[in-house]
C-alpha cells in the first residue's frame, strides 16, 4: 500500500519523523485505533495463551474473513461483519462439547473442513462483489488506512466493555484456567466462565483483525502474550509485559509501515516474532548460566 | 496429454458439445482429477495420524513459497514444492522432541504468512509484468486458468505422489496404528514419518494449484474424514478417500461451469463439506429414528 507521498522517506531524525507521522489525521487515527487494539488483544491473548486456546483464537480469526467480506457485499461496514461473525462463532464453539482425546484426528478433520469452508465462503462473497480484489488483501493481511473516527469510537467502547467484564471475572477465570478441577470443586462456574471468555476473545479477535488482517491475528493475539509468559511466570508482571510488547510492536509497525511500501501485517508479525525469538534466546541463556553456576563454574 | 484427452473424449462423448469442448475446462478436469486423487490418499493418512494441523501449517508455507518464487522471478512451482517439502521435513525433525506446541506453531506460521505478504508486495511493486491478482490466485486457486502444459506436469507429479503413497501404504499403516510394535518388527517408523511428510509437502504444493493455499486443507481433510465415517477398513477407506476427493472436484467443477458466479474453489469446497456433513449427520439421524421406534433402548 504505497502512500500518496512516496517521495518522503524517513529522515532518520526521530522527532521529525514522528512529527511528520502525526501531521496526517489518518495516521493519528491509525495510532489511536492501534493502541486500543493492542491493549485489548494483549490482555485477551494473555488469557488465551494461558488457557492454551490458541486454536480457538485461530478459528475465530478465520471466521472474521467471511464476516467482513459478507459485510462489504451487503454494503455495511466491515467492522460490523467482523464483530457479528467472531462473536457468533465464539458462542457456537462454546456450545460444542469438548470431545475426548481419542477422537483427536477426527475432530481436527471436522474443524479443518469447517474452517476452510468458511474461508471459501469469504472468497465467494468477494467474487460476488466485483472489483474488490485489492480489498481482499486488506481483509486478509491488514491495513491501517481508512479507519474512521466512528470506528475508533466503536473499538474504544468494545475494548472498555471487554476489559470491564474481564476485570469482573479475571480472578475466578485465572483460577479456572490454571486448575479447572479444583476451581469447579470450589464452586466456581467453570463452564460459564469459559463461554464468557470465548465471547470476549471473539470481540478481541474481531478488533485485532482490523489492523493485522484475519490471517495475521496471531501476531497481536498470541506472540506478545507468549513472549511475556516466556520471560516471567508471575501473572501480573507478564500481563503488563504482554500489553507493553503489543503496544511497542503496533506503534513500531505503524511507524515503519508508514515509510515503506510493505503492508503493516508484515511488520507487526515480524517484529512480534523477533521479540518472541529474543525471549526464547534470553531464557535459554539464563538457563545455561544457571546450570553453569550450579555446576560450580565461574558465574 | 493426447492420450488423456482422447480417453476423456471416449468417456464423455455426450458432453463434447458442452464443457469438455473448452480446453480450459478439460485441463482443469485432468489436473483436478490427479490432484484430488493425490490429496485424497495423502489426506487419509494425515487424518489417521492426527496430523491435520501439519497440513494447515503447510498450507501457509505454500503461500509464502509460491510468492517468494514469483518475487524472485522463477517458476512458481519451484518455490511451492521446494518450500513445502523442506518445511514439512523440518517440522518432522522438531516435532518429535515435543518442541512444537500450538503456541509455537501459531507464532511461526503467523510470521511465515507475514513474510508471504512481504513477498507479495515485492512481487506486485517490483515487476512491471506482475499480475495484480497473483496473491489471490495463490490463496484461493485458479484451476480454470491452468494451461495444458501445467496440467500435464501437475498430473505427472500427482501420479508420482499417488504411486509413492501406495508403495509405502502398508508399512505406513502399520507404523501409524502401532508405532512401537512396528518398530520392534523392524519397520523404519521414523524414516516413514519423514517420507510421509515430504509427500504431504508435495501434495500441498499440488493442491495449491487447484484450490489455493487457504482452501487446500479442506481437500485434504474432508474426503478423508468422510471416508473414515463410511468404513473402518483401512484400505477401503484409503481408496474411498481418493474416490470422494475426485468426485468432489468433478461435481465442484461442473457446478462452477453451470453457475459461473460460483468460483470453482468455492464449489469444490462446498461439495466436499456437504458430503462430510451428511456422513456426520447420518448416524445421528439414524439413532434418532431408532430411538423413536424403540424408546426403551439407548
Amino acid at each position: 500500500m504505497p502512500l500518496a507521498d512516496g517521495t518522503t522517506g524517513p529522515s532518520w531524525n526521530l522527532i521529525a519523523d514522528i512529527q511528520q507521522l502525526w501531521s496526517y489525521p489518518f495516521m493519528v487515527t491509525a495510532f489511536r485505533a492501534g493502541t486500543i487494539i493492542a491493549v485489548a488483544s494483549a490482555v485477551m491473548g494473555w488469557f488465551m495463551v494461558l488457557r492454551r486456546q490458541t486454536f480457538a483464537g485461530h478459528t475465530l480469526a478465520v471466521v472474521g474473513f467471511p464476516g467482513a467480506a459478507g459485510a462489504v457485499l451487503l454494503g455495511v461496514s466491515a467492522t460490523d461483519g467482523y464483530f457479528t461473525f467472531c462473536v457468533a462463532a465464539a458462542i457456537v464453539i462454546a456450545a460444542i462439547p469438548r470431545a475426548g482425546r481419542a477422537s483427536l484426528g477426527h475432530e481436527s478433520a471436522v474443524t479443518g473442513t469447517v474452517q476452510t469452508f468458511l474461508l471459501a465462503c469469504g472468497f465467494l462473497f468477494v467474487a460476488l462483489y466485483h472489483g474488490f480484489l485489492n480489498g481482499i488483501n486488506a481483509l486478509l493481511f491488514g491495513t491501517f488506512l481508512g479507519i474512521t473516527d466512528g470506528q475508533v469510537l466503536l473499538l474504544l467502547i468494545v475494548t472498555l466493555a471487554v476489559l470491564a467484564v474481564l476485570a469482573l471475572i479475571g480472578r475466578p477465570l485465572l483460577f479456572a484456567s490454571i486448575d479447572p478441577t479444583v476451581a469447579a470443586a470450589r464452586g466456581i462456574p467453570v463452564r460459564a466462565l469459559s463461554t464468557g471468555f470465548l465471547i470476549l476473545l471473539g470481540a478481541a479477535t474481531a478488533e485485532a483483525s482490523q489492523i493485522t488482517g484475519t490471517l495475521l491475528v496471531f501476531a497481536l493475539l498470541v506472540m506478545p502474550a507468549a513472549t511475556a509468559q516466556t520471560l516471567t511466570a508471575r501473572p501480573a508482571t507478564s500481563l503488563v509485559l504482554s500489553v507493553l510488547i503489543a503496544l511497542a510492536v503496533t506503534w513500531l509497525g505503524l511507524g515503519v509501515a508508514y515509510f515503506s511500501v510493505y503492508p503493516i501485517g508484515f511488520f507487526v508479525s515480524t517484529l512480534a516474532f523477533a521479540g518472541y525469538l529474543a525471549a526464547h534466546l534470553v531464557r535459554g541463556a539464563g538457563r545455561l548460566r544457571t546450570r553453569h553456576r550450579l555446576a560450580g563454574g565461574p558465574a | 496429454m493426447s492420450t488423456a484427452t482422447s480417453a476423456a473424449r471416449i468417456v464423455h462423448t455426450g458432453l463434447l458439445d458442452g464443457p469438455l469442448s473448452h480446453p480450459f475446462f478439460l485441463n482443469a478436469l485432468i489436473a483436478g482429477t490427479a490432484i484430488a486423487a493425490a490429496s485424497g490418499l495423502v489426506g487419509y493418512f494425515l487424518v489417521l495420524r492426527a496430523q491435520v494441523f501439519t497440513g494447515d501449517a503447510l498450507s501457509h508455507v505454500a503461500f509464502t513459497g509460491a510468492l517468494a518464487a514469483l518475487a524472485a522471478g522463477v517458476d512458481l512451482r519451484v518455490g511451492l514444492f521446494g518450500m513445502t517439502i523442506v518445511i514439512a521435513v523440518l517440522m518432522g525433525a522438531v516435532g518429535r522432541r515435543g518442541l512444537a506446541d500450538d503456541v509455537v506453531i501459531g507464532s511461526v506460521f503467523a510470521w511465515i504468512l507475514g513474510l508471504g505478504v512481504f513477498f507479495l508486495t515485492v512481487y506486485t511493486t517490483s515487476r512491471s509484468t506482475a499480475n495484480g491478482a497473483a496473491g489471490v490466485n495463490v490463496l484461493f486457486g485458479s484451476i480454470f486458468g491452468i494451461s495444458a502444459a501445467d496440467a500435464r506436469l501437475a498430473t505427472l507429479i500427482a501420479a508420482a505422489v499417488c504411486a509413492l503413497i501406495l508403495l509405502i501404504a502398508r508399512p505406513l499403516l502399520f507404523a501409524t496404528l502401532d508405532p512401537d510394535i512396528a518398530a520392534a518388527r523392524g519397520v523404519p517408523v521414523r524414516l516413514l514419518g519423514f517420507a510421509f511428510l515430504a509427500l504431504v509437502g508435495a501434495a500441498t504444493a499440488e493442491a495449491t494449484q487447484a484450490v489455493g493455499a487457504l482452501l487446500l486443507l479442506g481437500l485434504l481433510a474432508a474426503p478423508a474424514g468422510t471416508a473414515r465415517r463410511l468404513t473402518t477398513r483401512p484400505y477401503r477407506a484409503l481408496a474411498l478417500s481418493a474416490a470422494i476427493a475426485v468426485a468432489d472436484i468433478w461435481i465442484g467443477l461442473s457446478l462452477s461451469y453451470a453457475l459461473p458466479t460460483l468460483p470453482p474453489s468455492f464449489a469444490i469446497l462446498a461439495v466436499a463439506t456437504t458430503g462430510f456433513l451428511l456422513t456426520l449427520a447420518a448416524p445421528v439421524l439414524r439413532r434418532h429414528v431408532a430411538n423413536r421406534a424403540r424408546p426403551a433402548v439407548t
